[in-house]
């Protein structure tokens, strides 16, 4: 009703780009100036999502009309209760990252900060982007922003980046073309490119082939996009090899919103009863992400790079949120959504650590972490509550989205997934172990040598700290809310039919 | 059977691209054909979305005549060229020429770090 | 480094057609929305007329007269003009890029020309600045 209540879709993401686009500009004539700038516009975007969100729980959802052309013919941004809480998560993950990157940025790069802050917002503006249409090939279009800026952005880092980036973008591409295919061919069959008339046109035409081959083409294209099992080569290369402060970007969220987008096309736009019965693709899928879960974790055990550890362990976690889609019942949804959410958060918290360790000591060693619990103790604090959430044990969030799960599992009457899902919570117990007893305990010769080494102080720096912090404290206060998380907002994105 | 054939030679061109595109990806050891490969296969894509809209007969999509308030008076969409797709393609065209951009300057920094672009005495050198 | 070409022909003949095919350009652009065209197209053929000299005249002498800083300060010029014709709408109480609410003679289709002149920009100075990464490797 009120003005400014009804234009906030549309300031999440423009602002972004044009801040993006004003960062050169300043860069040439002052370059102090692109940290403050590229904070104001994330934090207008953060703004701007809580609002919206405060909205979608009250009155339920928004449709935002581009161009004042109604659908389906015109774009339309559509948010409802599961965009609303991916659209928090995108823009507060994305704000403490900016904070914390600025003296990664000085350190690792030291004169390419001008461009990696436009890049940066860029990526913003992708994510957030993909996260608010609610039109098909307007999807694509930011999907697209948001890959060509992580390609980018990636090949700036260290030795073997470049090589992992041009894989990345080969990949990459792949996907994508895969999905704009099966926009195609949705467009050909029905003649709209609008989701929610996708919705109403595409139930009479379930029996029709053209249906069927656009929805396998966009599962594959998807799963490219999100690291899904047999496609997942390309994230643990470009991952490790970026510079901290973007995988620290990157990591959480892109994964995290091509699930986003298999879900919202699943259960949206073709119908649940299409997606479960008529193609056994659940079935397909939950095997995929059961074999997904095993193999993340048991590659994970191979590796001596704490951050390589992190990638194959994301692959894992991508497997989970797959599992919990694909059982398709109520409890295993609101596993699957809310692991969302937890696993955004603790993949920042530890990727961030990681930086952090890399901006102190610059190694990434598992082996060579020794006395840092008396180095750094409250980044080895963080650490340890988000290696417990990680594991599941309560009260930090990870246990309760991995409850939900099991439930799930147990609801779909299949004791093998509740095997695996309980199965690789002991392989993140071991793999979380072994850097915390290196970097807790010492080895038992120090002591009979009798010499005991003092290690002083050396704290992180606040910039890096403090987000740091923020995070660990909201994994815990999330596992305690995360009954009314799922009240609010849970509840009314599972499909009735369940 | 001719008209499955003949009346739809546009999947079959299409299809014929993109494999090739694919295999050029999948089998060559250069990074430069590799990137050539990528190109064939956006390039098929976008071919094949300009065909769908083609129509027997059909004219350019464009009213002449009028201006201003032209909306309202045209008629017979059903003789106009379909001009959706040719809008979603130049997005495309843009994005497939931002993508073999980044990909270029990738070649150029690999260049210059390993002085060779096969991909096989790149992964010797690195190892 | 691609250095001057010898042949007088080919540096008098570039030096001849180069504005013609930015005149050609602008036409373009300024007819994309009732004729083929458009700023995307526009605009690379407005690069393409810088390239064409730099490929004639040596890469050196074009960016004595066009600096990579101009070509950035172009690049978010282009957005500008799209993000402001954007957000005037928006104050002025529509939805954004809804152009029927600007106060000139014929909104929709002179909103929409301002867009394509703005993306026109855009792109030429991206295809001149990829250009000029491209061909300079030491």
């Amino acid at each position: 009703m009120n003005f400014y209540q009804v234009h906030f879709p549309i300031l999440i993401v423009s602002v972004t780009l044009l801040f993006s686009f004003l960062i050169p500009v300043f860069g040439w004539w002052k370059k102090k100036l692109c940290y403050p700038l590229a904070i104001i516009a994330i934090s207008i975007s953060l703004f701007s999502s809580l609002i919206v969100a405060n909205r979608v729980l009250y009155h339920g959802p928004i449709r935002y009309y581009l161009g004042g052309w109604e659908p389906p013919w015109g774009i339309e941004f559509y948010i409802d209760h599961l965009n609303a809480l991916m659209v928090v998560l995108v823009t507060s993950i994305s704000l403490l990252v900016l904070i914390s990157s600025k003296k990664s940025i000085e350190k690792e790069l030291p004169d390419k900060d001008v461009p990696f802050y436009s890049l940066f917002l860029l990526l913003f503006t992708g994510l957030a982007g993909i996260v608010v249409t609610g039109d098909m090939f307007n999807l694509y279009v930011f999907l697209e922003i948001a890959s060509l800026s992580a390609y980018a952005l990636i090949a700036i880092g260290e030795e073997r980046a470049p090589y992992a980036a041009f894989r990345y973008v080969v990949l990459g591409t792949i996907g994508a073309c895969f999905y704009l295919l099966s926009v195609g061919y949705l467009y050909i069959v029905t003649g709209s490119l609008n989701m929610a008339d996708l919705n109403q046109i595409l139930p009479n035409l379930y029996h029709s082939k053209v249906v069927l081959v656009a929805f396998s083409f966009f599962m594959i294209g998807i799963a490219i996009k999100m690291a899904l099992f047999p496609l997942h080569v390309w994230l643990p290369d470009a991952y490790t090899y970026a510079p901290s402060p973007v995988s620290s970007l990157i990591a959480p969220l892109m994964t995290k919103v091509g699930i986003y987008v298999m879900i919202k096309i699943m259960f949206k736009v073709f119908e649940p009863s299409f997606s479960i019965e008529m193609l056994p693709v659940t079935t397909i899928l939950s095997w995929v992400a059961s074999i997904a879960i095993i193999v993340g974790c048991v590659l994970a055990l191979a590796q001596v790079d704490l951050k390589r550890m992190l990638t194959y362990i994301m692959v894992a976690e991508v497997g989970y949120i797959v599992l919990g889609v694909a059982m398709a019942n109520r409890n295993a949804l609101t596993g699957a959504v809310l692991h969302i959410v937890n696993d955004a958060l603790m993949m920042a918290c530890l990727f961030l650590i990681v930086a952090a360790i890399m901006f102190k000591l610059g190694i990434r060693n598992i082996y060579e972490l020794r006395f840092l619990h008396r180095k750094m103790p409250f980044t080895m604090g963080a650490f340890t509550i988000a290696a417990l959430s990680m594991m599941g044990v309560p009260p930090a969030c990870g246990f309760f989205s991995k409850w939900y799960l099991i439930l799930g599992a147990i609801d779909a009457n299949n004791w093998i997934f509740v095997a695996v899902i309980l199965m690789s919570g002991l392989f993140n117990a071991i793999l979380f172990f072994r850097v915390i007893e290196n970097a807790y305990f010492e080895p038992a010769y120090a002591h009979d040598g009798g010499e005991h080494i003092e290690v002083s102080r050396d704290e992180a720096p606040l910039s890096l700290l403090i987000p740091i912090l923020i995070m660990a404290v909201g994994i815990i206060l999330l596992g305690i809310f995360s009954g009314k998380i799922i009240s609010a907002f849970i509840q009314f994105i599972v499909p009735v039919s369940f | 059977m001719l008209e499955f054939l003949v009346g739809k030679f546009n999947y079959y061109i299409y299809i014929f691209l993109m494999m090739i595109g694919f295999y050029a990806m999948m089998g060559k050891r250069n990074l430069v054909k590799k990137l050539i490969g990528m190109n064939i296969f956006q390039w098929s894509i976008i071919l094949y979305f300009i065909s769908i809209g083609a129509k027997k007969g059909g004219s350019i999509p464009i009213v002449e005549g009028l201006s201003g308030h032209g909306a309202h008076i045209v008629s017979h969409a059903s003789q106009y060229v379909n001009p959706l797709p040719h809008v979603l393609m130049l997005t495309a065209i843009v994005v497939g020429v931002g993508t073999t951009g980044v990909a270029l300057a990738l070649l150029i920094t690999i260049y210059k770090k390993y002085k060779t672009l096969e991909e096989d005495e790149i992964l010797r050198k690195i190892k | 480094m691609i250095d001057k070409h010898e042949s007088i022909i080919i540096k008098t003949i570039s030096r001849i057609l180069a504005p013609f095919v930015q005149l050609y350009a602008l036409y373009v652009i300024m007819h994309g929305h009732t004729s083929p065209g458009g700023g995307f197209q526009g605009g690379v053929i407005l690069g393409a007329s810088f390239i064409l000299l730099a490929i004639a005249f040596g890469i050196d002498e074009v960016k004595e007269r066009f600096a990579e800083r101009i070509l950035t300060t172009f690049t978010s010029m282009g957005v500008f003009i799209y993000g402001f014709i954007g957000f005037v709408c928006f104050v002025l109480g529509a939805n954004f890029l809804d152009y029927g609410i600007l106060p000139v003679v014929e909104p929709r289709g002179m909103g929409m020309l301002g867009i394509e002149i703005g993306v026109g920009i855009t792109v030429m100075a991206v295809m001149v600045s990829i250009f000029y990464d491209l061909s300079t490797y030491e």
